[in-house]
């Protein structure tokens, strides 16, 4: 069986991976390279901490879950495979949620309704947060603990995970994909710009271009870019030892609201940079470094670590979450094109997600066991329908 | 009269004849540079220390600060020094600045707005990555000139200057007045016939650009101190323990690439390295201006229309980052874009666009020097060409067959503290790629801090 993956960000090199190793001929085609787009434009946090346990969203939340312990795995045999250095600089370094006063209540409940779905969550403050994270604001009140959210390097991963699915006979055309070759009335391959590729299978995994792609492929998808900008400091020394979000990271995750929203995440990577991230805004596809995130993102980031005001900014970047109307990530066959899947919509959660939904694009292309649910995912529901149509 | 208000970002010798241009015709000028002194590289100074040896078009640079001092007083100029432009808005017109000392705190944010700006940022100097060149007593050429002109400091007793191009001959100069022995002076291009005799009388060629005066002292200065200066050659590694004890110079081919069996040590204290300039396209790119295309690793430029117009409605450009041409070409350039960008029509601009065109020559003859591919052939796998992030030549030849911007986060080059300031080009070079390295969010480092607590404007 032959599968067409389009994209070669983190979702199409997860599902190259896991498609290959359970024997499918892979071919991987992107326009712009592996790793190339959003899956380097982002930061890699593999989380729990900002899934909440609502009925709405709850099934994110599961799905969170388990790919953050297949990427433990993952990581342990991407690393034995490269052999010469790290494959994935996964580091399970823990994440603390914070609350200022008026903010503790929301963020413990917010946690309870987390522990009753299986989700770590520890309520600390006082002397119990100032030795996990010392330098935090004296403002801050409270915190809570999640030792299960981890990062990777992101568009390292992706590399990584290509170049795993390489190695089991994928292969990588640079490309894109510009219309589907169809015959009665499913989808038989792709036409792209050095040819045409037959499939028994077409992946998309297209990110933020996954709307414009299905349309090229005879397909209806909703998905739409959000802006986020993240700021990158000079190394320094370590002063932030989790990763620190303030709790309202949590409400703008799930808002439909098209307006600048921050929610400040600090956190150091192994090169002794900090990451602060992130705003969102739905403004298309516009990648210049835009002021007001910028100085948004730096009020609320000092506000939660006053040391970072005399830290040097080295550069910002932005990168497109690809969000579908409902927020959750679209996994599954097309209702209306045969022979197409789509694995896309995973919008501020996609590096995290990854090695879950290869899971489940191995079950619905080649019928893998997965102890996964596929339902909440699939793109003929209906909270989809309703707003696309 | 003009009733513009023209903003001009740099205050090297093409910004300067900008301001000083549109002023005489009637505008509003505001000059921003970071520098502590106004003159770029060009006129690098300290008002006490500088041998005036070293300074050349000495009256030029009076003159045009006095003038814009008139202005000021006249109360149609404003000049911020020690202003560091981090961020460049085109629409509506906006430079953002941080003024004062720059590891000070308490540095002002200030938005200045205007009618049109004229970039004139100039180039930083080049020096390819050599086996040793991070050891102490090697700095750029332009570092070792900085610290001969402005502070009067050599950067050791016996110096070896290598590189590309005429600047190596005033890096020399400066080295020798400042009392370093300049051991040799090696020059990678062998110059095509027609230059020939640049080799023998460096001076001569320059005559037509006016350069004549200059190189001819600089020539002098060599000869007086018995200083070989070779071309074909240059430095294929450094040696020493802790510091520079030697160095080790080839003959190198038309490609750049050492000739085995023409390798000899040479002892000396320190290098001087210039292979030529990189221009600060940053804020031009920032504003959106068309570039002109070149293979990776060489430098592009701001695409200028006959008056230094950009392809960016509004915006004009001046000196290095339109064309390495030197001090000369800078002032003609800067001294059109002024009066064009103060609303000058075109048809009163004939005299400043001849004056500038003959400037041409000169950079014309630069071309001679351009860097060549063959450099690569005297790294070493372990070579540091990002120094910032210690990214070894190796690790990038073998991450250059995947994308750009993976590549760029994955090997860490030119992502650290100068953002590809200094490697940017080398690393380009070796990926046979552009990576966007020249593209800067941040035109300039700034604090967190400073993003906070809004910002004072100037109209
Ligand atoms: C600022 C920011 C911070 C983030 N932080 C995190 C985080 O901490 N943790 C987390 O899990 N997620 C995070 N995300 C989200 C995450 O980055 C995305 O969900 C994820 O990268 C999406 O991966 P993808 O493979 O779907 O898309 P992409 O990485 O964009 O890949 C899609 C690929 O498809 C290719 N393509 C598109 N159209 C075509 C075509 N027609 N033909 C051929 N190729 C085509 C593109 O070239 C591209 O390479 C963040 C996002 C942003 C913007
Ligand atoms: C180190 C060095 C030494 C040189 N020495 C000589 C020499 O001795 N003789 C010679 O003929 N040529 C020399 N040159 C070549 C020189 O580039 C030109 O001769 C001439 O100085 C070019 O003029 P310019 O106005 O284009 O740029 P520059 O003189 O480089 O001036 C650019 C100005 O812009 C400012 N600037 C840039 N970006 C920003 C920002 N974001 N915010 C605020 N200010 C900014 C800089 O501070 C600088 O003052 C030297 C070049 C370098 C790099």
């Amino acid at each position: 069986m032959r599968v067409v993956v389009v994209g070669a960000g983190v979702i199409g090199a997860a599902s190259a991976l896991a498609l290959a190793r359970a024997g499918a001929e892979v071919v991987l085609v992107d326009r712009a390279g592996i790793a190339a787009e959003t899956s380097s434009r982002c930061e890699g946090n593999v989380l729990v901490s900002d899934k909440g346990a609502d009925p709405a969203v709850r099934p994110e939340a599961e799905l969170a879950i388990a790919s953050n312990a297949m990427w433990r795995s993952l990581a342990l045999e991407l690393d034995a495979e490269r052999g010469d250095g790290p494959a994935t600089e996964l580091e399970a370094k823990g994440g603390v949620v914070v609350a200022f006063p008026q903010g503790a209540a929301p963020l413990t409940a917010f946690a309870e309704g987390q522990r009753s779905i299986g989700i770590r969550a520890e309520v600390v403050d006082g002397a119990a947060l100032r030795a996990l994270e010392p330098h935090l604001s004296p403002e801050v009140e409270l915190g809570v603990h999640y030792p299960d959210d981890a990062q990777v390097q992101p568009s390292l991963a992706t590399q990584s995970l290509a170049s795993a699915a390489m190695r089991r006979g994928a292969r990588l055309v640079l490309a894109e994909v510009t219309a589907a070759r169809m015959r009665g009335g499913r989808i038989v391959g792709v036409e792209t710009t050095s040819g045409a590729i037959d499939a028994d299978a077409v992946v998309l995994c297209a990110g933020p271009w996954s709307g414009e792609a299905a349309a090229r492929l005879g397909a209806r998808l909703d998905i739409r870019p959000r802006r986020g900008m993240i700021l990158v400091t000079t190394a320094m020394r370590q002063r932030v030892f989790h990763k620190v979000y303030d709790a309202d990271y949590v409400g703008a995750v799930g808002s439909a609201d098209a307006q600048l929203q921050t929610s400040t995440v600090v956190e150091s990577t192994p090169a002794g940079t900090v990451l602060i991230g992130s705003s969102r805004e739905r403004v298309g596809f516009d990648d210049r470094p835009a002021l007001a995130p910028i100085e948004a993102i730096a009020a609320k980031a000092v506000r939660l670590f006053p040391f970072l005001a005399e830290t040097q900014l080295l550069r910002t970047y932005a990168g497109f979450r690809p969000y579908a109307p409902d927020h959750l990530p679209v996994i599954g066959e097309d209702p209306a094109v045969p022979g197409l899947f789509h694995a896309s919509g995973h919008e501020g959660a996609g590096i995290g997600l990854a090695p879950a939904t290869a899971e489940l694009i191995a079950h619905h292309v080649l019928g893998s066991a997965t102890a996964l649910d596929p339902a909440p995912f699939l793109p003929g529901r209906a909270s989809l329908a309703e707003v696309a149509a | 009269m003009s009733r513009r208000h023209v903003v001009v970002l740099g205050a090297g010798p093409a910004g300067l004849a900008a301001a000083v241009a549109a002023l005489e015709a009637g505008a509003r000028v505001t000059v921003l540079d970071e520098g502590e002194r106004l003159g770029g590289q060009y006129w690098r100074h300290h008002e006490a220390i500088t041998d005036r040896r070293l300074q050349h078009g000495w009256e030029r640079f009076e003159r045009s600060r006095d003038r814009i001092a008139a202005g000021i007083a006249e109360g149609r100029a404003v000049l911020l020094q020690r202003a560091a432009v981090w961020r460049v808005d085109v629409e509506p017109l906006r430079l953002h600045a941080l003024v004062g000392k720059p590891d000070a705190p308490g540095r002002r944010r200030v938005v200045v707005r205007g009618d049109a700006l004229v970039l004139a940022t100039g180039a930083h100097d080049r020096a390819l990555p050599i086996p040793g060149w991070t050891l102490p007593g090697v700095t750029t050429a332009g570092a070792a000139q900085a610290l001969a002109k402005r502070d009067g400091v050599t950067v050791g007793t016996r110096t070896l200057v290598a590189g590309a191009g005429p600047f190596l001959l005033p890096v020399a100069q400066s080295l020798a007045i400042a009392g370093a022995r300049v051991v040799e002076v090696l020059e990678a291009s062998r110059l095509p016939r027609h230059a020939a005799g640049w080799t023998a009388r460096p001076w001569e060629l320059a005559a037509a650009a006016g350069k004549g005066l200059e190189l001819a002292e600089y020539a002098r200065s060599l000869l007086g101190q018995r200083t070989p200066y070779r071309t074909g050659s240059g430095v294929v590694r450094i040696l020493g323990e802790r510091r520079v004890e030697a160095a080790v110079v080839a003959r190198l081919d038309r490609a750049w690439r050492p000739i085995p069996g023409t390798e000899r040590e040479v002892a000396c204290d320190s290098v001087a390295l210039g292979h030529g300039f990189t221009p600060r396209l940053d804020a031009a790119i920032q504003a959106g201006c068309a570039l002109t295309e070149a293979p990776p690793g060489s430098p592009r430029f701001v695409v200028a229309d006959p008056d230094q117009r950009t392809s960016v409605d509004g915006v004009w450009a001046a000196g290095e980052i339109t064309g390495i041409g030197g001090a000369d070409a800078a002032l003609a350039e800067g001294d059109l874009a002024g009066r064009s960008a103060a609303g000058t029509p075109h048809a009163a601009l004939a005299a400043a666009r001849r004056r500038r065109d003959r400037t041409d020559a000169f950079a014309r003859r630069l071309e001679a020097h351009a860097i060549q591919d063959g450099w690569s052939s005297w790294l070493e796998d372990d070579t540091l060409v990002c120094r910032c992030e210690s990214v070894e030549a190796a690790a990038i030849v073998r991450a250059s067959g995947s994308a750009s911007r993976a590549l760029r986060l994955a090997t860490r080059a030119g992502l650290g503290a100068c953002q590809g300031r200094t490697c940017g080009s080398s690393v380009e070079a070796l990926c046979g790629e552009r990576l966007g390295l020249d593209a800067r969010p941040l035109l300039a480092p700034m604090r967190i801090g400073e993003l906070l607590g809004g910002s004072e404007a100037t109209a």
